[in-house]
């Protein structure tokens, strides 16, 4: 029993990551219907940037600064190669996404360099025992840290009139631009935020461990989340973050029980099973709106 | 009816001359010089090219696969790299050899390995393709994705296959008439190789040429730019999406089946997580950036991307500060991975149809000469 515990609670920590990995994907998906393929590099540009920042001013501030530094490069990204191409097929776009993924991703990556780095925090792999249970405190972090931004995107989107303009323009563009909604901002918005939900996350999946280039194998994990959820739906992203992390480290901690004969773990495996299955049943995916055509 | 006037080439007729395989002059002579300049390359070119052109070619084969799918039919796919795999292990497994280390049935006819291995992955696609046909746009980009991952996962760990992680298998020999192709003669390896590939590559293309111009070929089309109204016209469109599906499938595995066989080794790596992705997104690279919906776009981009490596890496003669040392930065790997990514991003900003929009506009630029239009 206490064994499970560990498990959920690892894969509780994991799933706050994806969690705000997905939210980034969604509010993207949201303003511009496209998915950004270019978010998992950005995850891991940004557990790099703070890896370097961090010894200079203190973790805490090179979370904020690394963030907001990510937050930039997706504004340039999305001012140099998304805005021109408002109007053309999605897939356009998304294709864009993955060669922008793959340029920033060698560029970040010819700064980790052959030392092993650490982004200096103050987590590690300390253990919190409860009974025979044992909690990481760099999950517990990261799970209250994406509450708290939940919480907080919660409130922008409700309160904002930027965040209230976002939700306009994500029901309906059109309508939104004869509000007088500039969509502009709107896009430049949310990528900005993605970036900045994308570099905490990297921050957080890379607590404890030294960087390295599979930091980008853990953000592209946050696609099923986003498939499973519902590319629309922020409430899908948060439910299925943790749904995902949770499956992940079950099946990660039981693997050796459940196939004996397969030698590699199967956890990484997992997020994309689960994905394949809902589909089966839910198209589009747990929370997202089925798509109705007009003709 | 369809007679042709003498005198005026470009007078048609009928429906028929005007789909006809190659409709003009121009394309029958152009098609004609550049197969045989491609066929007499090899008494010309260091052999040491000559493989990248080879594997170019055999690249190719895997990018019309593509185009077929996402070009003409519009289905974006992220999993190429898993049919490939499917046909390079399926070739491995007809050509190996039954008392070597890893599966083999021993059956070095080359025409039987290409095929099987092309009906195998073919197989794969359709039994892939309910799923994906019920799932469009992105959805069915991240799905295919997941089935990258997934798939390299499993080559990885079926060792009697693969030969595990980081040992890999040997590659199907290439024998034609009881000649071994990788063994140097009157001719090198590089040389018989690269005219075995072109000989199917050139199949291959005329093969597709000919759905794209026939009923499938114009039911993709419908599909892609509307498949609602595709539908009320009557295309049924999970059988028109399944045939796209196969007929990728089948490509991709004879690109598969050829791919290692230069090189002679191959290990699972080639496919698992980020390698595997990697290739997958080069196909889309090489559509991308030769031109989307064209085989002779396909052939272009497949030939570029080949060619990347080589670029690269004679870089540093003209750019100093790139270096050929791995742990130096920037070095002509990084250069090289990179280079695949501002090319795709290039291209869809400013020359959205590829290669083969540049060629088109030269062309019409001097056919209406001196006439802007």
């Amino acid at each position: 029993m206490s064994e499970l515990l560990t498990a959920v609670s690892s894969g509780l920590g994991q799933g706050a990551i994806y969690t705000l990995l997905a939210l980034g994907f969604v509010i993207i998906y949201k303003s511009m219907s496209v998915i950004s393929f270019a978010q998992p590099a950005l995850m891991m540009s940004g557990a790099i940037l703070v890896s370097y920042l961090s010894p200079r001013f203190g973790f805490w501030f090179a979370v904020i600064l690394g963030g907001a530094l990510i937050a930039v490069v997706a504004l340039v990204i999305e001012r140099l190669a998304i805005r021109p191409m408002v109007g053309k097929a999605v897939f356009v776009i998304a294709i864009i996404t993955i060669g922008v993924d793959i340029v920033v991703r060698v560029v970040a990556g010819a700064f980790v360099g052959s030392d092993p780095r650490v982004i200096g925090d103050p987590w590690g792999l300390e253990v919190w025992r409860i009974g025979g249970v044992q909690i990481q405190h760099r999950h517990v972090a990261a799970v209250v840290a994406a509450a708290i931004i939940v919480a907080l995107l919660a409130a922008f989107f409700r309160y904002t009139p930027i965040g209230l303009a976002m939700r306009a323009a994500a029901l309906d563009q059109e309508a939104a631009m004869a509000q007088g909604v500039n969509v502009g901002t709107v896009f430049a918005t949310s990528w900005a935020m993605a970036g900045f939900l994308a570099a905490i996350a990297g921050v957080f999946a890379a607590a404890g461990n030294p960087l390295d280039q599979n930091l980008w194998i853990i953000g592209l994990a946050a696609l099923p989340v986003i498939i499973l959820g519902g590319l629309d739906s922020l409430l899908g992203a948060v439910v299925g973050g943790l749904i995902i992390g949770v499956v992940e480290a079950l099946v990660r901690n039981y693997h050796s029980d459940l196939f004996p004969g397969l030698s590699t773990n199967t956890g990484p495996l997992a997020p994309y099973v689960v994905m394949l299955l809902v589909l089966l049943v839910r198209p589009y995916g747990l929370f997202g709106t089925k798509e109705v055509e007009r003709v | 009816m369809s007679t042709r006037v003498k005198g005026r080439p470009e007078l048609y007729t009928a429906y028929a001359q005007d789909m006809a395989f190659l409709n003009t002059r121009s394309k029958q002579v152009g098609v004609l010089v550049v197969v045989i300049a491609a066929a007499v390359l090899p008494l010309t070119v260091s052999d040491d090219l000559l493989k990248i052109l080879g594997t170019g070619l055999v690249l190719a084969i895997g990018a019309i696969g593509l185009n077929l799918l996402t070009g003409f039919a519009g289905q974006v796919s992220l999993g190429h790299a898993f049919f490939v795999a499917v046909g390079a292990y399926t070739a491995s497994a007809i050509a190996g050899d039954p008392d070597g280390r890893a599966m083999g049935l021993g059956i070095t006819f080359v025409p039987a390995w290409i095929i099987g291995a092309g009906l195998v992955a073919a197989l794969a696609g359709a039994v892939v393709a309910p799923l994906a046909t019920r799932l469009r746009g992105l959805y069915l980009a991240v799905v295919t994705l997941g089935l990258v991952i997934i798939g390299g996962y499993a080559f990885t760990e079926w060792k009697d296959l693969s030969g595990g992680a980081q040992v890999g298998r040997d590659a199907p020999k290439p024998v034609v008439l009881g000649a071994d192709l990788t063994i140097d003669g009157a001719y090198t390896q590089e040389q018989k190789l690269y005219w075995l590939f072109l000989v199917v590559l050139v199949i291959c293309a005329i093969f597709a040429r000919n759905i794209a111009r026939s009923k499938i070929g114009r039911a993709f089309a419908a599909v892609r730019d509307r498949d609602v109204a595709a539908g009320v016209m009557g295309v049924e469109l999970s059988k028109y999406k399944l045939i796209a599906f196969v007929l990728s499938s089948f490509y991709a595995g004879v690109c598969g089946s050829l791919l290692f066989v230069a090189n002679g080794h191959f290990g699972p790596e080639r496919f698992s997580g980020g390698h595997g992705l990697l290739l997958s997104v080069q196909f889309i690279a090489m559509i991308l950036i030769g031109g989307v919906a064209t085989v002779s776009g396909s052939i272009m981009g497949a030939l570029l991307i080949a060619l990347l490596p080589r670029i690269a890496s004679e870089l540093p003669s003209f750019l100093p500060f790139i270096t050929t040392a791995a742990n130096e930065h920037p070095n002509i790997f990084e250069i090289e991975v990179a280079t695949y990514g501002l090319l795709i991003i290039v291209f869809l900003l400013f020359e959205p149809r590829g290669l083969f929009g540049i060629w088109h506009r030269v062309r019409t630029y001097w056919k209406s000469f001196p006439f802007s239009y």
